[in-house]
């Protein structure tokens, strides 16, 4: 753009013949033409229907979208069953569960990740294999994960079962039928199948690292240990913002591998929000208080995301 | 551009107009009958209809309980594209025909008789407003023991007839070292349970009351408590893994043997029938132990929407295949459920088939046929899904005490209305 721009200023005749004229505005506007539908389309289908999603939450709407206004009620709701916690109410145990999981989740597939990497940038023969066994987790589904884990979980069938078989008899491990630890076994099946695909990110990172600072640092008579954490790890910083958007997105929109792997747990006790706000607006009909659950979501994750943003992506003086 | 996109799709649509012009011969269909034995008790109905002439749309959205299906039907529906029929579950087809969009086929259940030969507690969900607005395809009754005939044998039990003698049943599997009941840990098995525990404990109608009038009074009463303290007792006889097992799974720990009993609807003997296991011989169906007389039921329906006149010719000889006898015997006799209609003879049933059958008439005069609350059909899905919180939360021990049940019982049914 900028060369046509100069080009345009380099030629000062060209205003005197139309065809250029023309031709030259138009290829000026090319790229606002060739990113208007998908530009449009966006801004429809994802932020007419955040929108959308917000109205509805202030409407009674049940089975279908009512467009009469009601008010808060659907808020009001939600809100009461946050603080009525025993037992816990649905959206309670939603959202509790949501910071365990999504906490967990998060950084043990950062810190996980990262050790990987650091182990596979040893310049280790068979790198080029070892790498895709890492990443190929992250091709499988969520619902093949959760249906895999589920398996090699369940008491009666998977580990526990096998364990017994070979003899250790006094082995006991029933996470995944036990209410208060069943949202632990869902943090296990994410972090496996999520750690590899973050790994090939920080390995990424740690490629383009430039030796000459590290072979400074090593002359100068810094350990290992220090060279990483004085010098890798805060040159990684970018990666590390990537990968905690790859991953807060990750958790909050984990719905099939809830479902795929505890079937909602043990009296409800695995669900996360995004769980909570299907069964409300499409199961039970009452889609006013899914979409008030939908904007609470929303709401959250900008709470978060939005500061991490702006400290990150912010000039900073050099 | 804009002018010629117009125009474009003005003639596409004056084309497909032409198209439709005379009658459409085809029936489209949702529905979630998608394993084995459905597929197959479906086409029964598929035949009938080529006979006269119509094709058949196939519309299936697999899985079980037909959430992804009725996700399906209300974009179709919001997008107003409907369907010449949806298999539909209770609430659901009330619901739809209060947003206006069904058909009215009471002609054609005029003609037919079907006020006369369907019980009126299914004429409740599928008439509306005066207006038929649905075909009942069957009856499932929920309060059923299914019991493995050799481990009965070898424990020496008999048929039990009130809660006491099940609990002391269950007793007698456990010190021979059978699981006793083999129970699916998802709240609709629970709370489907738990419908024929309330309806043992206290009487029709006192289920009645609670679970489809849903008077407070009832629902906070000492007769729910013990309801509760009834269920809480069942659950100790249930095996420590039962949690997130699938119904189907269950039903298969009864066939091989591995359990004693499964409390649960009809559709077990699918199962049971799929496994080639024979009534009498291979297993026992015993109603709920004091619920015998009474029936709790759920019926698949077939929703009729408010097609196009072109359509509506298509429609009828649909809701008329679909209600009549010779459909309703064959298809039941393949889905382990009983004829919607009274008036069918039951020579191609099993014997539970035609105890199901002579069950469901007796119920039907004697007003103790009641609409299953885990099922959706006692209360409106938010009601319904309430109750099924409550239910499972008690089982898991989320909930410890009846006392404690009863009270969130009362505060969800509330909340939810």
């Amino acid at each position: 753009m900028t060369t046509v721009a100069t080009q345009i200023k380099l030629t000062p005749e060209h205003n005197a013949r139309p065809g250029a004229s023309v031709r030259s505005r138009l290829q000026d506007a090319l790229p606002k033409i060739v990113l208007a539908p998908s530009f449009a389309i966006t801004i429809v289908f994802v932020y007419g229907f955040i929108l959308w999603t917000v109205y509805l939450s202030f409407t009674n709407s049940k089975t279908f979208p009512s467009y009469a206004i009601s008010g808060p009620r659907a808020y009001q709701r939600l809100w009461r069953w946050t603080f009525e916690s025993d037992p816990p109410s649905s959206w309670y145990t939603s959202i509790t569960n949501m910071g365990i999981f999504g906490f967990l989740y998060i950084f043990i597939c950062l810190a996980l990740g990262l050790f990987l990497a650091i182990l596979l940038d040893q310049k280790i023969r068979g790198e080029g294999m070892l790498r895709p066994i890492y990443l190929y987790p992250m091709a499988l589904s969520f619902i093949v994960t959760g249906v895999a884990w589920k398996w090699f979980l369940d008491p009666g069938l998977g580990l526990e079962q096998t364990l017994h078989q070979w003899g250790w008899t006094s082995f006991h491990f029933d996470w995944i039928k036990n209410k208060d630890f069943v949202i632990y076994t869902v943090v296990i099946a994410g972090v496996w199948q999520a750690s590899g695909f973050i790994m090939a990110m920080f390995l990424a990172g740690l490629r383009g690292i430039d030796g000459e600072i590290m072979k400074a640092a090593q002359i100068d008579g810094a350990t290992t240990f220090q060279l990483y954490r004085r010098i890798v790890i805060p040159l990684l910083r970018p990666v590390f913002l990537s990968a905690f958007i790859v991953l807060a997105h990750l958790a909050i929109k984990s719905y099939d591998l809830v479902v795929a792997l505890t079937s909602g747990g043990p009296g409800g006790s695995a669900w996360l929000p995004s769980n909570f706000m299907y069964e409300y607006t499409f199961k039970r009909n009452e889609m006013a208080v899914g979409s008030a659950s939908a904007v609470i979501m929303l709401m959250t994750i900008t709470a978060i995301i939005v500061p991490y943003l702006y400290s990150e992506l912010r000039e900073r003086p050099r | 551009m804009l002018r010629k996109l117009l125009i474009g799709t003005a003639l596409g649509s004056g084309l497909a107009f032409a198209a439709h012009a005379q009658d459409v011969k085809e029936v489209e269909m949702l529905h979630w009958w998608t394993s084995g034995g459905e597929a197959a008790a479906l086409n029964v109905l598929k035949e009938d209809l080529a006979k006269q002439g119509f094709a058949w749309k196939d519309v299936p959205v697999a899985g079980g309980g037909g959430d992804a299906a009725m996700t399906a039907l209300k974009a179709m529906v919001a997008a107003g594209n409907y369907p010449t029929a949806s298999q539909m579950l209770g609430y659901t087809v009330l619901d739809y025909a209060a947003a206006g969009v069904m058909g009215d086929l009471t002609e054609t259940a005029v003609k037919e008789g079907w006020d006369k030969s369907v019980p009126a507690a299914l004429q409740k969900f599928s008439v509306y407003d005066g207006k038929w607005v649905a075909a009942p395809v069957n009856v499932h009754s929920v309060n059923w023991l299914w019991i493995n005939k050799a481990v009965m044998d070898k424990i020496g039990g008999t048929e039990p007839k009130t809660f006491d003698d099940f609990v002391a049943l269950l007793d007698k599997a456990k010190a021979a070292g059978v699981i006793p009941l083999a129970l699916g840990g998802q709240n609709w098995q629970e709370a489907t349970m738990f419908d024929s525990v309330v309806l043992s404990t206290g009487g029709p109608e006192f289920y009645k009351k609670a679970f489809n009038d849903l008077d407070e009074e009832q629902l906070k009463s000492d007769t729910m408590k013990k309801s509760f303290d009834n269920l809480a007792k069942l659950v100790t006889y249930v095996d420590p893994n039962f949690s997130g097992r699938d119904w189907n799974l269950a039903t298969a720990m009864v066939i091989k043997g591995d359990a004693l009993v499964q409390v649960m609807g009809d559709w077990a003997k699918g199962e049971f029938n799929a496994a080639k296991k024979t009534p009498g011989t291979d297993f026992l169906c015993y109603r709920f132990p004091g619920t015998d007389g009474s029936v709790v039921y759920n019926s698949d329906m077939f929703g009729m929407f408010d097609v196009p006149e072109d359509r509506k010719a298509a429609q009828v000889a649909l809701a008329t295949a679909t209600l009549s006898k010779s459909f309703q015997s064959a298809f039941n006799v393949v889905k382990g459920s009983v004829p919607a209609r009274t008036d069918v003879p039951d020579t191609d049933f099993d014997a539970c088939g035609k105890k199901g059958m002579a069950d469901l008439k007796a119920a039907s005069e004697g007003g103790t046929l009641f609409g299953s609350l885990a099922q959706g059909y006692g209360a409106p899905p938010a009601v319904a899904n309430a109750y099924k919180d409550v239910v499972s939360k008690f089982v898991h021990g989320q909930i410890k005490t009846s006392d404690e049940a009863v009270t969130q019982l009362v505060n969800a049914i509330e909340d939810a209305k």
